[in-house]
């Protein structure tokens, strides 16, 4: 459990493969990165749609920014539960990025 | 009973249940049964103040104006929630580890404890927040009227005093419970409690009224659907650019608005909670917003032409006779409008009186940082008239302003205020590099241009300055115009405040961090806030108590000793009625446990000490600071100690000397009695024998008779002569000796010392030499007394002097107005243990047997002393050197 | 007859005092007023009594005592210790010197007498 102990890790290499459980978390931290990038992009896909008379209907437009709210948050809450087993891990390697 | 007079009613229950429930909070969390407060969803639905009466109210006139462009200001938070990950995640962890008490603290925190920072920020946040709270007034003061004018058909008029007691309401409120307690955490149970259920009032109350309008009005999901597509908000028309800078604003504020990080990160209570948070916000959020657009369309479509959009949450269902229905939606807008007030006074106090007041208290009183007694109450103090002057201005913005002004522009002129927080924000915590001027200049900039475009503005289009500058611009430079910067016409007033304001304070920022040089302060912060994840373990919960416990052990046995911290944690756990060795960690156990470490280590270091443990927080610079401090200070008090300790030692060294030489002269003293004895006894045992001889021999020879007769004789004259010297001695002691002035030769009197000291029979002559011209002194003092002083000195040469032939030389010199003497024998001297003590009394420094009794160089001193001059023995290689120095005039004192 | 006595007394008057009295005895009376050489004295006249004073020039009474006791038992030669201090603690040291008998200066003459007596009939 190499992750468990940045101190003594921090000297060393970190190894090259990981085990299976600490890869999934690694993933579920990218996933949760990844999240709002997505949110972003699907709530500015309406804005590339053509506007006014030519438009879609408002109701439309309604239904899939809900539709995109609800899947998103059901997303989000499933990462965020499993990552949840996960919290005591590990000083995670992404901060440090701005997130623009 | 009137409709109005029901909604008082109702309204004023709520209020009290709303008391009543923050009451119970505080109680249970004070008891320490706060468990079911710490749950996610309620710091879920404590993120709900977001939405505030603005939203309530407004996102249906918003919808009923501008269409879908209301859905920016949920989507902005609800990107900052699924990106979680990046942002709160860290804000949270810095606020727990670093002890975070606001937005200002942690920028200020950042920047070096930068206190311009934090003022400037607080004044921003003010700023800000009045119009913000001003709005809240209005809309419950608008949403009363609706039913003022539903029932009586016109406007009442009394909206001014409406405004009024409900803003005293909610400071009673606020200071009742935001105040309680000056928490290190400035966690407020109670109120976090209470708005948990006020964002559930006005949720169902927005869902209800949504139901009743598509299934009650519209006549179902599809026919409201249809209903939407054919009203004049049916077409999808938005504008790009202020649908993205309005989600950025709502997000940039959602993170920077003083209520909201007081309920994101000061009040959060596990960093386990964003994560739930993360996606129930989200869906809390969508909620809110479901039903606006029906609302707002079936609003339109049945109140009369002019009614106000903002209102149609409680206008449609009152005009529809749903009375109920109304109400409960009015409890909704209550409750949105007051939660929002009651978080925005705290975090506005806690920033007014952190910053503001208490640094101007501590500077006038000069008192130093402790935190005392009376400073908490000074801090309670000035928490509470914060709160009471942030909502008197909220209430005089209200009243100045008319409260004419749709609710949506004020809304996005303070979000757009705070948002200027941003980029220092976000800079602070992701980059190394930024530094306090830069922050300053940043901040500056922003706020600036906010200011002059769009706060001025907003609250001067009555006025004809204001007015004369969006015209014409600033001095007349049409530049300057406050909706057009740089002469860009026509965009959006929002964006346009946006556009130049964050960029302009962004560029500033990065400049000004870029060629300025931070301090050493500023640097170690900035490190640890941007890899704050590096230095930190992951969070913990409060469940680990018994984990807590030992750790808390292991850290009091290394700090107290084995025993006593032994001892003190079993004490603990009896008191708490646990049955094993180890307490739980509650408050008070902390409490206890901190003050009996910092009798050890310094009350800094142990809060941090016992901080790190429990709470998982960080021991902060500044704390490490406190921590230098306390030993420095400690390291001066154990120098001083140092210092106490030498003087003790020089004290007690003196004491031991002082003791030896008591010791050495009660042993003198001992020894004397002794001698005296003898020498009292010796004479009388010749007379007595003798006498017994002539009484009872009868057939004496006349020549024997005579004999013995002179032998008593010569022995009684002993001890006459002995009993003399002591009482002279006892005399001369007690200063009771008269002296009789005479003048005379100093060579006579030598003369007279030397014939009497070598007539007195002694076995070998004294050879005394002697300078006679030096000796031609004329001296006018005692001479008896001081030739008795040379018959002493020169007689002990002749007893003492083991010189072979024994020789004494007397040197004479001047001095001034004095004689200097010295009598020098070419003996062996007196031996150095000796000397100190042979001008005290009984002194016999020789264990031979010898004439005197020891009294002799005892009365020399007193004699010489009486004369006004001192006597000392000389160390000196040739044998015994006395040294007298005496006036040539005896002076009566 | 022919009974010695050596007195050890640095005071020529209480030598003469006591010589006149001891003579007057029948005793011959050998006198040193010398400490270092009083046991020297004793072992050359070989005395069938010792009077000695505590305080001597060269040699305190109790340390010659104590060389006295070396060589001679209390049996063969008693001594008579005279101290003009007249302490208590002078008495407890010439006791665990080995003295044959205590007095304490000035004396009566017939207390001296009657103290040789008793010590020479031993």
């Amino acid at each position: 459990m190499n992750d468990l102990e940045p101190h003594s890790a921090a000297p060393q290499r970190e190894p090259l493969f990981l085990e299976r459980d600490t890869y999934r978390r690694r993933r579920l931290m990218d996933a949760a990165g990844l999240l709002p990038f997505v949110v972003v992009f699907l709530f500015s896909i309406p804005l590339l749609w053509s506007r006014g008379d030519e438009g879609p209907a408002v109701s439309v437009v309604i239904f899939y920014i809900f539709g995109v709210w609800l899947v998103m948050a059901i997303v989000t809450a499933i990462v965020s539960i499993r990552l949840r087993d996960t919290t005591r891990v590990l000083q995670d390697d992404m901060t440090g990025h701005a997130p623009e | 009973m009137s409709q109005l007079n029901l909604v008082i009613i109702v309204c004023l229950g709520y209020v009290l249940s709303l008391f009543l429930v923050a009451f119970f909070a505080e109680r249970a969390a004070a008891q320490g049964r706060a468990g079911w407060l710490r749950s996610p969803i309620v710091y879920t639905l404590s993120l709900s103040i977001y939405c505030t009466a603005w939203t309530f109210y407004g996102a249906v006139g918003n919808a009923a104006r501008s269409g879908l462009e209301y859905l920016t200001i949920y989507i902005g938070p609800t990107i900052v929630m699924f990106g979680w990950w990046w942002l709160l995640r860290k804000l949270v962890r810095i606020g727990r580890t670093q002890r975070i008490t606001s937005l200002a603290d942690l920028v200020s925190a950042r920047f070096g404890k930068s206190n311009a920072l934090a003022i400037g920020l607080t004044i921003l946040a003010v700023i800000g927040t009045t119009p913000y709270i001003a709005l809240q007034l209005q809309s419950v003061t608008q949403s009363f009227e609706v039913f003022a004018v539903a029932e009586f058909g016109q406007r009442g008029e009394n909206s001014a005093q409406t405004g009024f007691w409900v803003a005293l309401g909610l400071g009673l409120f606020t200071v009742l419970f935001g105040t309680r307690n000056l928490d290190v955490n400035e966690r407020h149970h109670g109120v976090v409690m209470a708005i948990a259920v006020e964002a559930v009032v006005k949720l169902t109350a927005l869902l209800a009224v949504g139901i009743f309008v598509v299934w009650g009005l519209a006549g179902g999901l599809t026919e409201t659907l249809a209903r939407i597509d054919a009203s004049e908000l049916g077409r999808w028309d938005v504008r790009p650019g202020r649908w993205a800078g309005l989600t950025l604003l709502a997000a940039a504020a959602f993170m920077c608005l003083p209520r909201m990080f007081q309920v994101l990160v000061v009040e959060n209570e596990d960093e386990g909670h964003l994560r739930t948070a993360s996606w129930a916000f989200p869906l809390y959020l969508m909620l809110m917003s479901l039903f606006v657009v029906p609302i707002a369309v079936l609003g339109l479509e049945s109140m009369p032409a002019g009614s106000n959009p903002d209102m149609f949450v409680l206008s449609v269902p009152l005009s529809q006779g749903q009375n109920g229905l109304a109400i409960f939606s009015f409890l909704g807008g209550f409750s949105s409008a007051t939660s929002m007030v009651i978080v925005a006074a705290i975090a506005l106090s806690t920033m007014v009186s952190n910053h503001i007041v208490m640094p101007i208290w501590l500077h006038s009183t000069g008192s130093g940082a402790s935190f005392s007694g009376d400073v908490r109450d000074v801090v309670i103090l000035a928490r509470r008239l914060s709160i009471l002057g942030v909502l008197f201005l909220g209430y005089l913005y209200f009243r100045v302003s008319g409260g004419g002004t749709a609710l949506t522009t004020i809304g996005l002129v303070s979000f757009a205020g705070i948002t200027q927080v941003l980029p220092i924000l976000i800079g602070g915590i992701f980059w190394r590099g930024a530094t306090r001027i830069g922050a300053l200049s940043g901040l500056a900039v922003g706020s600036a241009i906010w200011l002059y475009t769009s706060f001025l503005p907003s609250i001067g289009s009555g006025f004809a300055f204001f007015e004369a500058l969006q015209s014409d611009g600033l001095w007349g430079m049409s530049w300057l115009r406050t909706d057009a910067l740089f002469g860009i016409e026509g965009m959006d007033p929002i964006l346009h405040t946006l556009l130049w304001s964050l960029s302009l304070s962004t560029i500033t920022f990065l400049i000004v961090s870029l060629i300025t040089f931070p301090s050493p302060l500023e640097r170690l912060q900035g490190a640890q806030f941007v890899n704050i994840f590096q230095h930190t373990a992951g969070p913990r919960g409060w469940s680990g108590g018994t984990a807590q416990s030992e750790d808390l052990m292991v850290m009091a046995q290394r700090i107290l000793g084995a025993n006593e911290a032994v001892a003190l944690f079993e004490r603990e756990a009896r008191m708490q009625g646990a049955t094993g060795s180890l307490p739980e960690t509650n408050p008070e156990f902390l409490e206890r446990l901190e003050r009996e470490l910092s009798g050890s280590v310094g009350a800094a270091t142990a809060h941090a000490m016992v901080g790190q443990i429990v709470g998982g927080m960080q021991v902060s610079v500044h704390d490490l600071m406190a921590v230098a401090d306390e030993t420095a200070q400690m390291m001066e008090y154990s120098s001083k100690l140092e210092a106490q300790s030498d003087e003790l030692t020089r004290t007690a060294r003196k004491l031991r000397e002082a003791n030896t030489k008591l010791t050495r002269l009660s042993v003198q003293k001992d020894a004397f009695l002794s001698q005296i004895s003898h020498e009292l006894r010796t004479p009388m045992t010749s007379v007595r024998a003798f006498s017994e001889i002539l009484r009872d021999t009868s057939e004496l020879s006349q020549e024997d008779h005579t004999r013995y007769a002179s032998i008593i004789h010569d022995e009684a004259i002993r001890l006459t002569r002995l009993l003399d010297d002591l009482l002279d001695l006892s005399v001369l002691e007690n200063g009771q000796v008269t002296l009789n002035r005479c003048d005379g030769w100093l060579y006579e009197l030598l003369d007279r010392a030397a014939a009497t000291a070598q007539g007195a029979g002694s076995a070998q002559d004294l050879d005394i030499r002697r300078t006679k011209s030096d000796e031609e002194v004329w001296l006018s003092t005692d001479l008896d007394r001081l030739t008795q002083v040379f018959i002493n000195l020169i007689g002990n040469a002749h007893k003492y002097c083991d010189g072979d032939p024994p020789k004494m030389w007397i040197r004479v010199s001047q001095d001034a107005d004095q004689v200097i003497l010295e009598f020098a024998d070419n003996g062996s001297g007196i031996a150095p243990e000796s000397r100190e003590l042979v001008f005290e009394k009984f002194a016999r420094v020789a264990d031979q047997k010898a004439g005197g009794a020891g009294l002799g160089l005892a009365i020399c001193r007193q004699i010489v002393r009486s004369l006004g001059g001192e006597i000392r023995y000389v160390s000196s290689d040739t044998g015994a050197v006395f040294q007298m120095n005496l006036p040539v005039t005896l002076r009566f004192s | 007859m022919g009974k010695t006595v050596l007195l050890i007394e640095d005071e020529p008057n209480i030598i003469e005092a006591i010589r006149f009295l001891l003579k007057r005895e029948g005793w011959k009376v050998f006198t040193t007023s010398d400490g270092s050489i009083a046991v020297q004295e004793v072992r050359q006249r070989q005395p069938n009594l010792v009077i000695l004073d505590v305080m001597l020039p060269g040699k305190s009474g109790y340390d010659i005592l104590r060389e006295l006791r070396q060589e001679f038992s209390a049996d063969v030669l008693p001594v008579l210790m005279l101290t003009a201090r007249g302490q208590s603690k002078d008495r407890d040291i010439a006791t665990q010197a080995g003295v044959s008998r205590f007095m304490t200066k000035p004396f009566s003459n017939s207390e001296m007498i009657e103290a040789v007596r008793a010590l020479s009939e031993k």
